[in-house]
């Protein structure tokens, strides 16, 4: 079962605004997935090692490399950002 | 119409490319109030490539695979120029500044962009009811949904509004919408299709697709947009891909009894059931399997999707695009932002997936979720050890009424109960039309080994021929 004070909690960390009447929706919809989720609990999973999938898995690497875009591209771009000053994109104060 | 058609059409000039835009977008206007599968109709644009294809012609100039073939696109895939809102509020205005390497390539063969097709919100879903601008509609039975999440890609093409189209399938979204619309979709084998472009859902499952009238045509757009890109690391190259000359008297298919119990339609089961017999009877060996974890997909699908879910969509803050609510300080911006902009559902999911991630849970779900994936991963191995290709439903029932799981969330999700192991597992996957259950579509999946589309595509050809033409309207 999860908490209202749990369900607070996870949408602070998700960044999320939520209603009253939001949280108590979720609460209820969270309670009802979780509870189906905890099938996996019957799982034997004792023979699984995640190192050893992400082993045969790999990784895929390339130089990072800058590559310049046309001053058009860069206007669309930065003519969608809420707020600018010349070619930067203006936020709140980040120290405070 | 079917792409081979309008190609050798344009060819021996029997039409012009802007005579047959100018008619898809006719059936657009005429179709549109009905069943409401675009959120961008790019009428302009549409001409403007129809043109170009002509002048192609009046030269001489080689044409591409897909000269003319009018096509939608999922408004979750970048079109340079065109809204990209992947369902979603938080995105309603941001425009599109480049193409994604799919809808690039489809540039490069010819094909003509007719718009962008309704989904629903960040590809969260399975009916389209989570589209935070409407619903579409079934063409089949427009009381009922279209599937989704690539509802719109799926029912413009039902609806003869385009010849074919792209979706993107993360459990489920484009076979489930395929099935429930009458089409064939295919969700290519995890790599084969560059995601670059593609707003994310959960990077480790999406995959781009194409959904067409038939096989062939599934097959000549996934040629078109298929390939290893520098911009994915996870593309894989095309010389991967096997194919193989076969008939139905050299191929094992493998029948997982757990796809056939519990939760599965009778009618659906029936319609299945006798498709697998048609085969027995042209020459297949069927081979009774066992995909014992596959049960525990849903499960840990719900975990693994929203986790990268969570993470993927921080990225919607106010700051950079989008909807931007204001606020007193940064962190007031970012809360104020998304609790406007994202709908129920995809908050439900960020909410699950911040959860299972959180510390103190992230064993019990994440790492637990992970290892059910591999031992998922390992049943798919073992089976092809044994056989050719795997056959199940779908979805274990047809296209429900408008309004009839939206508000319970656990039920919308059991219809990708079927599709949801294939993303887990990585492989690819074909839904072909099989029946009907009372003028409803009913879907046969068809599930090959890593890097089998080809055959895939080779087999729902041959099943085409023995299940023979679906009848356009309802029966």
């Amino acid at each position: 079962m999860i908490s209202k004070d749990q369900v607070i909690k996870i949408a602070n960390l998700a960044r999320l605004d939520l209603s009253q009447a939001e949280i108590e929706k979720m609460q209820k919809d969270l309670a009802g997935i979780l509870d189906y989720i905890d099938q996996l609990n019957k799982v034997d999973v004792s023979g699984v090692e995640l190192e050893e999938i992400e082993s045969i898995l790999g990784n895929a690497f390339r130089e990072d490399t800058p590559v310049s875009q046309a001053p058009e591209t860069i206007e669309k771009m930065l003519s969608q950002a809420p707020a600018r000053e010349g070619d930067h994109i203006k936020v709140k104060e980040i120290l405070t | 119409m079917t792409i081979k058609k309008i190609r050798e059409g344009l060819l021996k000039k029997e039409f012009s490319s802007l005579e047959l835009i100018d008619f898809y977008l006719g059936q657009i206007k005429k179709k549109e109030k009905d069943i409401d599968a675009f959120l961008q109709i790019d009428i302009e644009g549409a001409k403007k490539q129809a043109k170009e294809v002509d002048e192609k012609i009046a030269k001489g100039e080689e044409l591409g695979s897909l000269a003319g073939a009018p096509c939608a696109i999922k408004d979750a895939i970048m079109v340079n120029g065109l809204n990209c809102t992947s369902g979603s509020k938080i995105l309603e205005n941001y425009k599109a500044v480049y193409d994604a390497t799919c809808v690039d390539k489809l540039k490069k063969q010819d094909a003509i962009i007719l718009g962008k097709t309704n989904m629903d919100e960040f590809a969260m879903g399975s009916s389209t009811e989570h589209s935070a601008f409407k619903t579409t509609k079934n063409p089949r039975d427009l009381k009922r949904v279209p599937g989704g999440s690539s509802g719109g890609s799926a029912a413009c093409v039902a609806g003869d509004e385009a010849v074919f189209s792209l979706g993107s399938d993360t459990g489920g979204s484009i076979r489930q919408p395929a099935s429930f619309c009458g089409v064939v979709g295919l969700k290519p084998t995890y790599g084969a299709v560059s995601r670059y472009g593609l707003i994310a859902f959960a990077s480790s499952l999406d995959q781009v697709g194409p959904f067409a009238k038939n096989a062939q045509d599934c097959e000549t757009v996934f040629k078109a947009i298929m390939g290893i890109d520098e911009k994915d690391a996870t593309s894989v190259d095309k010389s991967k891909f096997s194919i193989f000359n076969f008939q139905f008297s050299n191929i094992k298919v493998g029948i997982p009894r757990e796809f056939f119990g519990e939760g599965l339609e009778d009618k659906t089961k029936e319609i299945i059931e006798d498709k697998i017999k048609k085969l027995e009877k042209a020459g297949a060996q069927i081979v009774d399997i066992s995909l014992p974890s596959a049960s525990y997909a849903l499960a840990c699908y719900y975990i693994l999707a929203t986790c990268e879910a969570s993470a993927n969509l921080a990225r919607f803050d106010g700051i950079r695009y989008g909807l931007s609510e204001k606020g007193e300080n940064l962190l007031d911006i970012y809360l104020k932002t998304r609790g406007k902009g994202f709908g129920d559902e995809v908050k439900r999911r960020i909410m699950l997936g911040t959860f299972a991630l959180s510390s103190g849970y992230y064993d019990a779900y994440y790492s637990k979720a992970k290892k059910v994936q591999a031992l998922i991963k390992k049943d798919f191995e073992n089976a092809f050890s044994k056989v050719d290709f795997i056959l199940t439903p779908t979805s274990p029932f047809p296209a429900f009424n408008i309004g009839e799981k939206v508000d319970d969330p656990l039920k919308m999700y059991f219809s990708d109960i079927y599709t949801v192991p294939i993303n887990l597992a990585g492989v690819p996957a074909l839904s072909m039309p099989a029946g009907f259950d009372n003028g409803l579509p009913v879907g046969l999946q068809i599930i090959g080994k890593h890097f089998s589309d080809f055959n895939i595509l080779q087999l729902a050809k041959l099943i085409e021929k023995i299940v023979g033409g679906l009848p356009s309207k309802k029966t």
